[in-house]
C-alpha cells in the first residue's frame, strides 16, 4: 500500500517537474519564435549594426542600443567591482565575527531596495549633480554607471565574500606561516585561488546590470545615438524594448522581440563562461 | 615603502570601501525614510487613491502588492520545489538535466523586461486576460520560477549523500527520504529562494505597469487591475504627481523589504539552530 | 503557511465581480483628466468600476482595435489608418505648448525657429538670444498622440534631431524641463505648471482661449475609440462624458471643452 502510494506520489512530482520544465520551454519558445523570423528576414548583421532606430520609417537598428547597454554595464563594473571586491576582502579577512554578522545582512538589505527607488534617486539627487558641475544633460551614462554599480555591489560582495571564506585554511595559514604580511597573503594567495568564484560573482552582477530597466530609463536621457563621452545621454536595449513595447505592433514588436533575443543570446554566453570559469576552479 | 607600510595601507583601503559601501546604503535609507516617514501615517496606509495620487493613500496599492506577491509565489514554489526535486532525485546526471539546468540558470538571468513583454503579448493580449493580477501574478511567476528551482536544487543537492543511506539503512523508503530528511534540512535553501523570489516580485515595475496595469482601485478578483506599491511609486515619481508622497510609498517599500529580510533571517536562524 | 493559502483563495474567490467595469488605455495627456472624471462618475454610480490605464494614443488605438480595453483614448490630428473601423467620439480638445525651464530667458519662437530647433538646425540658445548653451531637446517616444501631432503641426516633413532625448509620458517631459535649464520640449497645455515656462508660439501665446479661438494652432481633438458600438456601459460613460457637467470638469482643470 505505501508503495503505491510512493509511486503515485513519485509521479504526481514527475507531472509538476514537466509543467515547469514546459512552462520555461514555452517562455524561451514565444520569446524565438517572435523575434526571430524578423532576425532571418531582415539580416542579423544589419540588426546589430545599423545605428538608425526609427519605427516610423521602418528603420530597426539597435546598433546604437547596444552601445548603450555596454558603456553602461562596463561603467557599472568600474564603479562596482574594485569597491566590492575590496569591501568583500575586508568583510572575509579582516572583520571579525559581530561586525561581518551586523554588516552582511546590511549589505543584503541594499539589494532588496526596489530598482525604481535607486533610480529616483539618481533624478532627484546625482543628475543634478553632474548637470551643474560637469556639465552635459546630467541624464547620462555616468548616472546609470553610478546608480548600477551600487545596485550590484551586494552581488559582488556576497559571493566574493563566500568565494574567499570558503578557501581552506591552510591557505592562509600557510601564507602567514612562511611570514607573509596579511595584505600579501590576500594578493598572493587568496586572491588568486578565489579568483574564479569572484569572477563569477562579477558576471553575475554584469548580468545584472545589463538587465536592469526602470532605473536606467530614469536617469539615461534614452537619447538614440551613438555615445562618445560618459556624460552623454543614452537609450540601451532594455530601455527601448520598455519604452515601445506598449504600442509596438507588427513589425515593430518583433524587432523588440528581437531585442530581447538578443540579449537572451548574451546572458546565455554569459552563463556558459560562469560554467567555465567554475569548473576550471575545479 | 616597506611590506609593514604597504600592509598597513592596504588594510586601510579595505577598511574603506566597507566603510563607503554601508555608507552608501546608509544613506539612501536614511534619505527615503527621512523624507518619506513623515507622510506614512495610519490614514496613508488605509485611505484610497485620490486624484490619482496627489491626495489620498496607498492601501488599494498595498492590497496589489499582496497580492500578486502572495499568488505568484503560490503559483510558482510547487512548481519549482517539484522540479527541483525531479531534478535531484530522480533522475541521473545526463544531457538532459544539463540542458535543463543551463536552461532554469539562463532564464534566471535575462532581464525581467523580457518577461514583461513575453506577459504583455502572451497574457494581456493574446490570452486577453487583459490588465490583471492574474496577467501580473503569471508572468511574475514565470519570472521567479528558475530562481527557485535555482536556489532549490542547490539546497537539495547540498543535503550530504549520508543521510539518504542512513533513511535506507534503516528501511525507509525513497520518498520518505525525500520528505523527512532531505527537504527539512534544504528547507532553509529553499525558503531564501522564495524569499527572494517574493522580493523580486515586490520591487518588480516595469513587468507589473504592462501586465497588472494602473488601477487605482482595490483589486476585487484576479481579473481585477491593479497598481502595485513599486508601480504607484514610480508613476508619483516620475510625473511628478506627488513627490512626497512618493517618498512615503518608498519608505513603505523600504520598510516591507526590511521586515521580509528580517523574517527570512530569522527563519534561517531558527532552522540552523534546530537542524545543525 | 496554509493560512496564507486560505487568505489568498478567499481573495480569489469570496470577491466575485459584483461590480461591473470598463477600461480605458492609451493618451497620458489625457489620462489624468480621464481618471478625475471616472472617479466623479463612478460616485454616482457606485456598481460601476472605471480603470484608466496609461501607454500613449497609439496603445490605446491599439488595445482598442483587439478589444482589451472598452475604450481606447488617442489625442492625435489625425488618426493613422489602423484606426479606420474605429467607432470615434471627441470628448475634448488639447493643445499642446512648447516649454522651457522657468529661468530660460526666452519667451518666444517663430514656427521656421522652432522647426530648426528640434531638427537640430539650431544647437545653441545664443542663436535665439542672450543666453548661452546647449540646447537640449526633449521628446516624447513615437507612440505618443501629442509626439505624432507636434511633428505633423510643427516639424511637418522636417525629422527629429538625433540628440533628442526621449520621456514616455507628459508628466516626465514636464518633470525633466522643470529641472535642466537649456531644454526644450512640448507638453499639453492642460500639463502646465509653475516651474515650466510656456514660448509664445509665431507670436500666440498658448493658451486654451487661443486655441478655442483658432489663432493658436498646435492643437489636437482627444478622441475615445472603440471597436464597434460601445458597450453599454462604454456608451453610459461617454454620455457622461459629453454631459455639460463633464465638460465643465474638463473646461476647468485645463483642457478645452467641446461645447
Amino acid at each position: 500500500m505505501k508503495y503505491y502510494l510512493e509511486k503515485i506520489i513519485e509521479k504526481i512530482i514527475m507531472l509538476i517537474a514537466f509543467s515547469a520544465i514546459s512552462i520555461l520551454i514555452i517562455i524561451t519558445f514565444f520569446i524565438f519564435k517572435e523575434g526571430c523570423p524578423f532576425l532571418f528576414k531582415n539580416g542579423i548583421l544589419n540588426f546589430i549594426l545599423s545605428p538608425a532606430w526609427d519605427p516610423s520609417t521602418k528603420e530597426f537598428g539597435i546598433f546604437t542600443m547596444i552601445l548603450g547597454s555596454l558603456w553602461v554595464t562596463v561603467g557599472a563594473l568600474i564603479f562596482g567591482v574594485p569597491l566590492g571586491i575590496s569591501c568583500a576582502i575586508y568583510l572575509a579577512e579582516f572583520a571579525d565575527k559581530t561586525i561581518r554578522g551586523v554588516l552582511k545582512p546590511m549589505i543584503e538589505l541594499l539589494a532588496g531596495i526596489p530598482s525604481v527607488v535607486y533610480g529616483f534617486i539618481g533624478v532627484m539627487i546625482l543628475a543634478p549633480i553632474i548637470r551643474t558641475y560637469l556639465g552635459g544633460p546630467g541624464f547620462s551614462i555616468l548616472a546609470a554607471a553610478i546608480i548600477l554599480g551600487i545596485m550590484i555591489l551586494p552581488t559582488v560582495i556576497s559571493i566574493s565574500m563566500d568565494s574567499i571564506m570558503a578557501l581552506p585554511r591552510t591557505y592562509k595559514e600557510g601564507s602567514i606561516a612562511l611570514g607573509a604580511t596579511r595584505w600579501q597573503t590576500v594578493k598572493m594567495v587568496l586572491l588568486p585561488a578565489a579568483r574564479s568564484g569572484i569572477l563569477a560573482g562579477v558576471i553575475l552582477g554584469m548580468g545584472r546590470a545589463i538587465g536592469e530597466t526602470m532605473a536606467v530609463i530614469m536617469i539615461t536621457g534614452n537619447a538614440i545615438k551613438i555615445p562618445f563621452t560618459p556624460l552623454d545621454s543614452v537609450r540601451t536595449m532594455t530601455s527601448n524594448i520598455a519604452l515601445e513595447m506598449g504600442y509596438a505592433i507588427g513589425d515593430h514588436r518583433a524587432a523588440l522581440f528581437a531585442t530581447a533575443v538578443m540579449l537572451f543570446v548574451f546572458i546565455m554566453i554569459l552563463n556558459t563562461m560562469v560554467i567555465f570559469v567554475v569548473k576550471r576552479k575545479n | 615603502m616597506n611590506v609593514r607600510s604597504k600592509d598597513k595601507i592596504a588594510r586601510f583601503a579595505f577598511l574603506l570601501a566597507a566603510m563607503v559601501t554601508i555608507l552608501i546604503l546608509v544613506l539612501i535609507i536614511f534619505y527615503v525614510l527621512f523624507n518619506g516617514l513623515r507622510v506614512v501615517t495610519f490614514e496613508f496606509l488605509t485611505s484610497p487613491i485620490k486624484e490619482m495620487g496627489k491626495e489620498g493613500g496607498i492601501f488599494p496599492t498595498i492590497i496589489s502588492s499582496i497580492y500578486l506577491a502572495l499568488l505568484s509565489i503560490i503559483i510558482a514554489t510547487p512548481l519549482a520545489v517539484g522540479t527541483a526535486v525531479f531534478l535531484t532525485e530522480y533522475t541521473r546526471e545526463n544531457v538532459a538535466t544539463k540542458i535543463i539546468r543551463f536552461g532554469a540558470n539562463c532564464l534566471a538571468g535575462i532581464p525581467s523586461i523580457i518577461f514583461g513583454l513575453f506577459g504583455f503579448v502572451f497574457f494581456v493580449i493574446y490570452l486577453r486576460f487583459g490588465w490583471s493580477i492574474l496577467s501580473g501574478s503569471l508572468t511574475l511567476a514565470c519570472m521567479i520560477l528558475p530562481t527557485i528551482i535555482r536556489t532549490s536544487e542547490e539546497a537539495i543537492k547540498s543535503v550530504s549523500y549520508t543521510y539518504k543511506e542512513v533513511t535506507y539503512a534503516l528501511g525507509g523508503t525513497k520518498l520518505q527520504g525525500i520528505y523527512k530528511i532531505v527537504l527539512p534540512k534544504a528547507l532553509p535553501g529553499i525558503l531564501t529562494g522564495i524569499i527572494l523570489g517574493m522580493g523580486r516580485a515586490i520591487e518588480e515595475t516595469a513587468v507589473l505597469i504592462f501586465t497588472a496595469g494602473l488601477s487605482i482601485h482595490i483589486p476585487t478578483s484576479v481579473f481585477s487591475s491593479g497598481r502595485s506599491m513599486a508601480v504607484h511609486f514610480y508613476t508619483l515619481a516620475r510625473e511628478g504627481i506627488s513627490i512626497e508622497k512618493a517618498f512615503g510609498t518608498a519608505a513603505v517599500l523600504v520598510i516591507s523589504i526590511l521586515i521580509i529580510n528580517s523574517i527570512s533571517y530569522f527563519i534561517m536562524y531558527r532552522f540552523m539552530r534546530k537542524y545543525t | 503557511m496554509l493560512l496564507l493559502i486560505f487568505i489568498s483563495s478567499g481573495f480569489l474567490f469570496g470577491c466575485a465581480r459584483k461590480t461591473q467595469s470598463i477600461v480605458l488605455a492609451g493618451s497620458t495627456a489625457f489620462q489624468p483628466f480621464a481618471e478625475k472624471l471616472a472617479e466623479v462618475y463612478m460616485e454616482k454610480h457606485p456598481n460601476v468600476t472605471i480603470d484608466v490605464q496609461g501607454g500613449g494614443s497609439a496603445l490605446g488605438i491599439m488595445t482598442a482595435l483587439q478589444g482589451i480595453v472598452d475604450i481606447g483614448m488617442a489625442d492625435m490630428v489625425k488618426l493613422p489608418k489602423e484606426a479606420d473601423p474605429l467607432t470615434k467620439t471627441i470628448v475634448a480638445m488639447d493643445g499642446i505648448a512648447i516649454i522651457v525651464n522657468e529661468k530660460n530667458s526666452i519667451s518666444k519662437l517663430t514656427s521656421i525657429e522652432a522647426q530648426k530647433v528640434f531638427s537640430g538646425d539650431i544647437t545653441d540658445w545664443s542663436q535665439l538670444g542672450p543666453k548661452k548653451g546647449n540646447i537640449r531637446v526633449i521628446s516624447r517616444e513615437d507612440g505618443s498622440g501629442t509626439r505624432k501631432s507636434f511633428d505633423k503641426l510643427v516639424l511637418g516633413k522636417i525629422k527629429l534631431t538625433k540628440n533628442a532625448m526621449y520621456q514616455d509620458s507628459n508628466g516626465t517631459i514636464r518633470e525633466a524641463i522643470k529641472s535642466d535649464p537649456n531644454s526644450i520640449g512640448y507638453i499639453s497645455i492642460g500639463f502646465l505648471i509653475p516651474g515650466v515656462k510656456p514660448l509664445v508660439f509665431d507670436g500666440v501665446a498658448p493658451t486654451n482661449e487661443n486655441v478655442k479661438k483658432g489663432i493658436y494652432k498646435i492643437f489636437r481633438p482627444v478622441y475615445f475609440l472603440t471597436n464597434g458600438e460601445p458597450g453599454r456601459l462604454a456608451q453610459k460613460f461617454i454620455n457622461f462624458m459629453l454631459s455639460d457637467e463633464a465638460q465643465s470638469i474638463i473646461k476647468k482643470d485645463g483642457l478645452i471643452s467641446i461645447k
